[in-house]
């Protein structure tokens, strides 16, 4: 007979693989509808970006502001709240990127480009914070505040680049498309090869500080508890509110570096859809990365691959990418669904005992 | 006309919980017009297997019989149809509904296809409450209720289904001791028409009431038999197993210097009106003060306010000569103030947290455990052992969560926490509540103790017996102000009573 | 005067959207589960309202009973999408929040992949027609806000007083206020608290699908991925605005529909500020009522965003 340990692993084990299995399914069944070559289709997503270099610094441009921005999520996600802001916190930080880049084009780029990447931390912070503040102090669901902040930030970013950022050659040409000058060169992030840049290292230095962060020093302690049980923190002495908030503006923040490498390092000017719906998707891959920041590294690369691949779709196999979204949505709903089950210790015991009687009856 | 429950049998049952036995091959047999009494500790399988007869739970094995005929309860509903009927310990009312509504709940004869049929309900109850005496105001909404009148509701709310055999799950254990009286007496006359099973842990009410008692530990049946040929003494220690005595304060009484002084506060509930009105209050040095009451009456909201978690309209908090009304949980924890809170789930511990990092949720910035803020892991993980040891935490290590120890445990690594931060005062809301013997005297005992070390401690309790057995003091708590304060020796279960009934002198 | 009378009178059919989101959305929220996944549910609702005309009729002219069609068919896969979202959060207790999150990708996103497959680019059809009330239509001033619009119009509006009849009225309503407020005694008096919950879900999903088709089918008689633009949140807020009660969710539903009026009568008012900040009037609108109203709220269901679990005591 098969002892409680043993059966506890392969619970586990069996729920993980019925996820998979359930996302797949589900996945298909929409692939179905639209008559699309399915096993085709999944190859192109995930195995076409490996089989090329030019594909694969593609899918690691996608990864870093994915990382950056889940980095952040995790943080507030941890602290007991979710932004689902950081869309709109990007587009601030890239507002504040390229307002610093344009006005001070002169300045010896030691200096240019971490004050431009500040104004973006400052700019996407600031942003983070409203919610944070609103939350903590007249409890506004955060979910709701955050979702409408970003139209309110996009709404200001496209004005942004229709008005004050409007490049003048835009201008003078009179066609008018909504972008900013270029910037000057002083201020880019170095490419590696392809349009792979070092903002790759950045993310994984974060990563390990935030790690550190969270799980060593008394502010992620603080932070910790204030989201796992946040009467207990205020109990315990612990100004909850005012780690919620914190909590906020650091994922904001994150939020807004991600915009300022973006346009840094890939853009070089800001222009319209830069965001590109990292912000959502990052919150995916913080979930799907256990809201670990050793598991969003990973995650991050997976994510960025789903995303690369499904542009790939339209052409390859006839498949709208939006497929992503479909997929980034059904993710995020195995997961939660997942992680109830396998905390589901009377789900267990019963599936135990009824496993075990099984087997007793077989033996006798 | 429905027939009439001769006979009530529940046969063998058994009902596993995740690493417990909740019910452990139990029988017993009620005959019509007879009260049993369910009696045992907390966390004994009482409850359980009241919601297994309800149908509320399904049993892993066994059976329940009614009349000699099987019965299989999917759902209370068909409990309800076959004449049962229960009133939980916590009361399961609606509170933002009616009384009528909370009985139309159940009352599906009145469930028109397009229409609720309310005005049938609230005539039904009527009907009840006049047949039974027990006076409701049917368009009453629930939250508008005292304690007392909530119980009548439930009561009334059960017969109006029809409720043949009556089920009561410690009915008494928010009730002051005259209520109780009134109850044990409502329930004698109701004989006539009804079966009751009652569970308490109260042993002079179930040999006030009961003809039959049934006892249960850890799930089982340790024994059952006529109440009259048991005495109190004989039944307590069956329910407990071996003889507990709980500690008592017996040392002579050491008033040292004023550490507490609350003036006048006026403090808001959750729901906006004055929960607690010029409420004065003092502790000293080196005693137990006890703060008896029925719960409800601002207890929650006086250690809220102490602690600064609830604003204070009026009025002073003076500590050690410092004002603690309207000051953070922070300020009030970094001047030495000690703090078993209500709730300790979710209150008192983070649950997802390890029991190691559940000890220092005060001082995660304290020198001791972090240096620049960063947490120092060996220090942490030696303090947890430690504590461990010393306090008898029952847990596989440091690293488990600690949310999932048992109550006892739970409230030891509470206990282990506020006390070795060495505070200057301690104040405990319900510490025993929900908790077994052996626990109960593990707490009472480190109460004493730090008694005898010249710490004042307020204990907010509604267990008499613990009050009584422990304070030096006991202030009566009613409405949000303080009814009276009297001495350990002036104190019984029949003048306490009265005052936390709210009557001024003896009528 | 004129000006005024057109932001009325536009004020009101785009209203309706919100409206029976809101409602919808109240019905989950009075029984305890708080649905966030709104804005998936309008998109797909939005796409299959106007595939149904579209495909009957290639973008032409169709029978009105094809846009009937489609509204119910929205109505329809809303109640399954409620169902789904259901097994999620009420079967396995998955927190609601992020899942309905989850919920509204999957949603937005099956609805763009689908249109850019079955209908390709911007395609409008010619909708459902307006309807205007014999006699009461020529009132003046009335006349033109109240009685001039489509059918869904009217019975958007009529279905207010019922909705408050179904909540307070009959024992349905009683059911999923009590497992709203509190599960616990609902079950120990033999009600099913998680079915309870399945069926408001089930409601609440087709009034969401449904708005969505209006916008598609009745509104702005097109889709595009950007045509529900946060009114599923939107939905989600009212219901805290209007305290869960379906008259107040319907003078919310206004307030907000008039905030996005005012951004087609940017010109006739004589305001001088970018396009941009009126389309964002009613996210702002949103943000500071929400942290105007979101305190305190005592009459919350207080079971809300809660699982039930019979056996785990709390």
């Amino acid at each position: 007979m098969m002892d409680s340990r043993r059966f506890k692993i392969l619970y586990k084990v069996s729920v993980i693989v019925l996820a998979v299995l359930a996302t797949l399914l589900l996945s298909s069944f929409i692939l179905m509808i639209l008559g699309a070559d399915i096993f085709r289709t999944f190859y192109t997503i995930v195995i076409t970006p490996l089989t090329r270099v030019g594909h694969l610094t593609e899918v690691f441009v996608r990864a870093v502001p994915l990382c950056i921005i889940a980095l952040g999520v995790a943080i507030a996600y941890r602290s007991g709240i979710i932004n689902i802001g950081a869309e709109g916190q990007m587009a601030m930080g890239i507002l504040g990127f390229t307002t610093v880049a344009l006005s001070a084009p002169e300045l010896p780029r030691p200096l240019l480009l971490p004050l431009a990447l500040l104004a973006g931390v400052v700019c996407g912070g600031l942003w983070g914070f409203i919610p944070g503040i609103l939350k903590a102090k007249l409890q506004v669901s955060e979910l709701l505040s955050t979702v409408m902040l970003n139209y309110i930030a996009a709404q200001f970013y496209s004005f942004c680049l229709r008005v004050p950022l409007l490049d003048p050659a835009e201008a003078l040409s009179g066609a008018g498309t909504p972008q900013s000058a270029r910037l000057t060169t002083s201020i880019e992030i170095g490419r590696i090869t392809g349009r792979l840049h070092y903002g790759v290292f950045i993310a994984l230095v974060l990563a390990v500080l935030v790690y550190l962060f969270m799980w060593k020093t008394s502010f992620g302690y603080k932070m910790r508890a204030s989201g796992a049980q946040s009467r207990a923190a205020r109990y315990g002495g612990i100004n909850v509110p005012a780690y919620v908030t914190l909590a906020m503006v650091i994922s904001g923040a994150f939020a807004g570096l991600a915009g300022g490498i973006e346009i840094a390092a890939v853009h070089r000017r800001a222009i319209e859809g830069v965001t590109n719906n990292y912000g959502f998707s990052a919150v995916v891959v913080a979930l799907f990365g256990m809201l670990h920041p050793f598991g969003i590294v990973p995650a991050s690369f997976f994510f960025a691959l789903l995303i690369y691949g499904s542009t790939l779709t339209p052409r390859a196999v006839g498949v709208p990418a939006n497929i992503v979204d479909v997929m980034q949505g059904l993710i995020i709903i195995v997961i939660v669904t997942t992680q109830m089950i396998l905390q589901n210790t009377y789900l267990e015991d019963r599936l135990y005992r009824r496993f075990c009687a099984r087997h007793a009856g077989k033996e006798a | 006309m429905e027939e009439r429950i001769r006979q009530l049998r529940m046969e063998h049952i058994t009902k596993r919980f995740p690493g417990v036995l909740a019910s452990d091959d139990i029988s017993l047999t009620v005959d019509e017009g007879e009260i049993l009494a369910l009696v045992g500790e907390n966390g004994a399988g009482k409850t359980t297997l009241m919601n297994i007869l309800m149908g509320i739970y399904q049993q892993d094995e066994g059976r329940i019989l009614i009349n000699d005929r099987e019965v299989h309860f999917k759902g209370p509903e068909d409990a309800f149809e076959a004449g049962l009927g229960m009133v939980h310990q916590q009361y399961m009312l609606v509170p933002n509904m009616t009384v009528t509504e909370n009985v139309a709940l159940g009352y599906k004869k009145a469930w028109k296809p397009l229409k609720l049929d309310l005005d049938m309900v609230r005539s039904r109850v009527v009907e009840v409450s006049e047949h039974y005496g027990l006076a409701v105001n049917p368009d009453a909404y629930i939250w508008q209720l005292s304690v007392g009148e909530q119980q009548r509701v439930e009561l009334v709310k059960t017969l109006c289904l029809g409720a043949r055999f009556l089920i009561l799950d410690e009915p008494t254990s928010a009730l002051t001791p005259q209520e109780t009286d009134e109850l044990i007496e409502l329930l004698k006359r109701m004989k006539d028409e009804l079966s009751i099973i009652f569970i308490s842990h109260k042993l002079n009410e179930v040999k006030a009431l009961s003809d039959k008692v049934v006892i249960l530990r850890h799930g089982a049946v340790v024994f059952s038999g006529d109440t009259a040929d048991y005495s109190s003494g004989d039944i307590a220690a069956l329910m407990t197993g071996h003889e507990i005595v709980l500690p008592e304060n017996k040392e002579p009484r050491v008033q040292g210097e004023l550490a507490l002084s609350i003036r006048n506060i006026s403090v808001r509930s959750d729901r906006g009106f004055l929960a607690l009105e010029n409420l004065s209050l003092d502790v000293h040095q080196g005693e137990i003060v006890g703060l008896a009451g029925v719960s409800g009456n601002g207890q929650r909201e006086l250690a809220e306010a102490i602690n600064g978690l609830r604003p204070v309209e009026s009025g002073t908090i003076e500590f050690f000569g410092v004002d603690l009304a309207n000051k953070s949980p922070y300020y009030v924890i970094d001047h030495g103030m000690g703090y078993i809170p209500e709730e300790r789930n979710i209150e008192g511990i983070v649950p997802s947290f390890a029991v190691k990092e559940n000890f220092i949720l005060k001082d995660s910035d304290s020198d001791r455990f972090s240096r620049h803020r960063f947490l120092k892991k060996k220090v942490i993980n030696d303090n947890a052992v430690t504590l461990k040891d010393q306090f008898d935490i029952r847990t596989p290590d440091t690293s488990t969560a600690a949310g999932s120890l048992s109550g006892g445990n739970i409230q030891k690594v509470i206990l282990a926490r506020e006390i070795t931060r060495a505070p200057k005062f301690l104040i405990a809301v319900y510490p025993t509540r929900g908790l077994d013997m052996g626990a109960i005297e593990f707490i009472h005992q480190e109460l004493l103790k730090k008694r005898r070390e010249g710490i004042g401690i307020l204990l907010i309790s509604e267990e008499l017996d613990e009050i009584m057995n422990l304070c030096d003091r006991i202030a009566v708590i009613y409405k949000g102000g303080i009814q009276k304060v009297l001495t350990h020796e002036e104190a019984n279960r029949r003048t306490l009573g009265i005052y936390m009934a709210g009557l001024k002198e003896e009528e | 005067m004129d000006l005024i009378i057109n932001i009325l009178s536009m004020t009101v059919p785009f209203s309706v959207a919100l409206l029976l989101a809101s409602i919808g959305e109240m019905f989950n929220q009075r029984s305890g589960v708080f649905n966030l996944g709104c804005e998936g549910v309008m998109a797909m609702g939005a796409f299959l309202g106007m595939l149904v005309p579209f495909m009957v009729g290639h973008g032409g002219p169709v029978s009105n009973g094809w846009n009937w069609l489609g509204l119910l068919l929205a109505a329809l896969v809303g109640a399954l999408l409620g169902l789904f979202f259901g097994v999620i959060v009420v079967t396995f207790r998955a927190p609601q929040g992020i899942a309905g999150i989850g919920l509204q990708m999957f949603g937005v996103g099956t609805a763009g992949t689908l249109f850019r497959h079955f209908v390709g680019g911007t395609q409008s059809i010619p909708g459902m027609a307006n309807t205007p009330i014999p006699v009461l239509s020529r009132i003046p001033v009335i006349g033109p806000i109240f009685f001039s619009h489509n059918l869904m119009v009217y019975l958007a509006f009529l279905f207010v007083p019922v909705a408050w009849y179904i909540l307070f009225k009959t024992s349905w309503g009683l059911k999923v206020r009590a497992v709203g407020t509190h599960p616990r005694a609902a079950d120990s008096m033999g009600i099913n608290v998680n079915r309870t919950r399945y069926e408001a879900l089930a409601l609440g999903g087709a009034l969401a699908g449904l708005a969505g088709a209006y916008l598609s089918v009745c509104q702005v008689k097109m889709f595009s991925d950007e045509l529900i633009a946060g009114r599923g949140f939107i939905a989600v807020a009212l219901v805290y605005f209007g305290h869960w009660h379906p008259v107040k969710i319907m003078g919310g539903a206004l307030l907000f529909s008039f905030a996005q009026t005012i951004q087609y009568n940017v010109q006739g008012l004589g305001i001088d500020l970018p396009y941009e900040f009126f389309v964002m009037l009613p996210y702002v609108v949103v943000v500071v009522v929400l942290a105007f109203t979101s305190r305190n709220q005592t009459t919350s269901p207080s079971a809300l965003g809660k699982p039930f679990n019979r056996e785990i005591r709390t």
